[in-house]
């Protein structure tokens, strides 16, 4: 099985790549395009539709720059809950763990951990406050009480800094992914990807963002169900019996039951958990999702609505993976003459729709991927450009005095400037090995935009100095190691032997901005840091009450 | 609207309240303690990884395929979204109520 990867998966030490992969929603290797797949196009140009009509009507309600930052606070905890999960749920969760578990088994399950534990951490941490004392980025909360140039400008460039890695990672997954499920040309599907993402964010806010997000959680979560059920049907639904099979066909037999190689020593598993636990809580796409419910209740819910089906979406996951061993590995409709999966082990999914749903199911599965890029991107083009919008050119450039008419519009010329540099780039790193991107994102995010936010709301003694000096070191720190380690200064600049040696910057990176926050905090004397200090309690209040907190808008 | 104000005076009868102090030492606590949970569960799963892989790799039984590991890794995935069931449930019903009482009692 393993000589069988490196067709996609770049040559080179493997482990380590699956893992990356997994995480990067990019095929990092080259690709054939294959035959045009008719089913799959027209289910997806059914999908294209419907979202293009709600943007339609989004655009006729959305007027005033809540509608088009937060839906107007309208969403339900539910709705809410439901398009979280469909901005989280990337391709590389469906097509990338399923490849992990199909490959190494038991790893698949600790990556899924990884991104589900942080939900917990930002229900109990940070949901609440947020959304007491937020309107539209989460930069609104961070500089609540500190001074908003300084630290608005920090919290714009960490948002822009993880939307653009996570944004390219994408592009370029989305274009392989579409090579190879639809068999249209890389540069026509960056393109496409692109310009509807412009579409549904420019005409249509997040209103319309938000329902692609749910109708695409939706059909990804029904379509994952389809498989399991159909995978624990033909085991008639003994998981005892599914691994056995498993472990009787894999070519690694019994260890895909247990962990594997995919952490190598003690600090880079820490670092791993720690950049997958506390980077989602510090992701500007999904920070900003919390603003578009009335209220700290309907906030609450819409956390337990997400994990419950992100849960739940990681269980189908590890079993659609193994139903993969079991009817994917050993057909050989779905492997070449070298006996390698056609497309890659990140196709066992789809191979799998094939196989236990025909051709029809398999387009199902097809259009499902490609609506899953579509849904993230949007949420990411949302957030950057409300970074640029919301955070610099009102927060920063003009000093909270902008015009709300003149914020959209610059959050919308953002939109299409963002889309044009995403197709751009997304071009550009159409050979590039572009598997670190969304690591780096994570730790970016939990290493800068996490300690700042937290800090800021649960830390009195935090000043501007400290926020903005400590969370720039964090954000330099995590870059620089990234750079340093394995993953870019060997693989990416072929050199022998990294300076850092370990795969993920977070652990360090983080260490280094908590106690950058705090000794510029505890060491500034200022007059502004002691108004700073001051203003706590007042936050604190509102915090705790929602006194105060921007509410729904009523139409 | 964006930010707290010098003469709004406001919050401090609030902080001065008992029901609020007792809110937010109940929520703060409540919240504490299940992130403790949740935080310490992850990482003792992280640490078996790193020191203890071959724990998790035990059969649950002898002549059983099932390992503990897959147990542990598919409970923790129930334990975290059971923790914030149980967080939701208490804070959109108990504390809200907490809350509710605060701002009659302030004259919200």
């Amino acid at each position: 099985m393993k000589a069988s990867l490196p067709r996609i998966v770049l040559s080179g030490a493997i482990g380590l790549l699956l893992a990356d992969t997994a995480m990067a929603d990019a095929l990092t290797g080259p690709v054939t395009q294959q035959s045009l797949n008719v089913p799959a196009i027209i289910m997806f140009l059914i999908f294209v539709g419907i979202t293009l009509y709600i943007t339609w009507w989004a655009s006729k309600k959305s007027q005033s720059a809540s509608d088009y930052y937060a839906a107007g606070g309208n969403i339900t905890g539910f709705q809410n809950g439901l398009a979280i999960s469909g901005d989280f749920m990337s391709a590389a969760s469906f097509l990338g763990i399923s490849a992990l578990v199909f490959t190494s088994g038991y790893d698949g399950l600790i990556y899924s951990m990884g991104f589900l534990v942080g939900w917990p951490m930002i229900m109990f941490l940070i949901a609440e406050r947020l959304r007491n004392l937020g309107r539209y980025t989460f930069a609104d909360v961070a500089s609540f009480r500190l001074s908003k140039r300084p630290v608005r400008t920090l919290s714009a460039f960490g948002s822009l800094a993880v939307v653009a890695l996570y944004l390219i990672a994408q592009m370029v997954g989305a274009g392989k992914l579409i090579q190879l499920l639809f068999g249209l040309n890389y540069h026509i599907a960056v393109v496409v990807v692109g310009a509807l993402m412009v579409c549904y964010v420019l005409f249509g806010g997040m209103l319309a963002t938000t329902w692609v997000q749910m109708i695409k959680a939706a059909i990804l979560l029904f379509g994952a169900s389809f498989m399991a059920l159909m995978v624990l049907m033909h085991v008639n639904f003994s998981l005892e019996g599914l691994f056995n099979e498993a472990v009787a066909v894999h070519s690694s037999g019994a260890s895909i039951m247990s962990p594997g190689g995919l952490v190598k020593d003690p600090i880079s598993a820490i670092s791993l958990g720690l950049a997958l636990m506390f980077g989602t809580a510090g992701l500007p796409h999904i920070l900003m999702r919390f603003f578009t419910v009335g209220n700290a209740k309907e906030a609450r819910k819409s956390v337990f609505v997400a994990t419950g089906f992100i849960g739940y979406f990681y269980i189908l996951t590890f079993i659609i993976g193994f139903g993969a061993i079991i009817l994917v590995s050993t057909n050989p409709v779905f492997q070449d003459s070298t006996g390698a999966i056609i497309g890659g082990t990140n196709m066992v999914a789809v191979h799998l729709a094939n196989a236990v749903g025909g051709s029809i199911f398999l387009g199902f599965i097809s259009a499902v991927a490609f609506a899953t890029i579509l849904a993230v991107v949007a949420g990411l083009a949302l957030a950057g450009a409300s970074a640029i919008s919301h955070d610099l050119y009102a927060g920063v450039i003009m000093k909270d005095n902008a015009d709300e008419k003149k914020e959209v519009r610059i959050s919308k010329i953002s939109v299409l400037v963002l889309g044009i540099v995403a197709i751009v780039l997304g071009i550009a790193f159409e050979s590039q090995n572009v598997a670190f991107m969304v690591g780096l994102a994570f730790s970016i995010a939990a290493s800068c935009n996490f300690p700042v936010l937290l800090l800021s709301m649960y830390w009195r003694r935090l000043t501007t100095r400290g926020a903005v000096i400590g969370g720039g070191l964090g954000l330099i720190t995590a870059i620089v190691l990234m750079i340093l380690g394995p993953t870019i200064w060997v693989q990416v600049l072929g050199h022998d032997s990294p300076i850092y040696p370990y795969d993920y910057p977070a652990l360090f990176s983080m260490a280094v901005a908590f106690i950058g926050i705090w000794l510029f905090s505890i060491t500034d004397n200022s007059a502004s840091a002691a108004r700073e200090r001051e203003l706590f309690d007042a936050q604190f209040v509102r915090s705790q009450t929602g006194i105060g907190a921007s509410g729904s808008v009523a139409h | 609207m964006n930010g707290p104000t010098h003469n709004d005076t406001q919050w401090r009868e609030i902080q001065r309240n008992a029901s609020f102090q007792e809110l937010v030492q109940k929520r703060s606590r409540f919240a504490m303690t299940l992130s403790i949970i949740m935080l310490a569960l992850y990482m003792a799963f992280i640490l078996l990884i790193a020191f203890a892989p071959g724990i998790l790799g035990t059969p649950l039984a002898s002549g059983m395929v099932t390992t503990w590991g897959i147990l542990i890794g598919l409970g923790l995935i129930v334990v975290a979204i059971v923790l914030t069931g149980i967080y939701v449930h208490r804070a959109n019903g108990e504390f809200d109520r907490l809350n509710a009482r605060v701002l009659e009692e302030i004259g919200q």
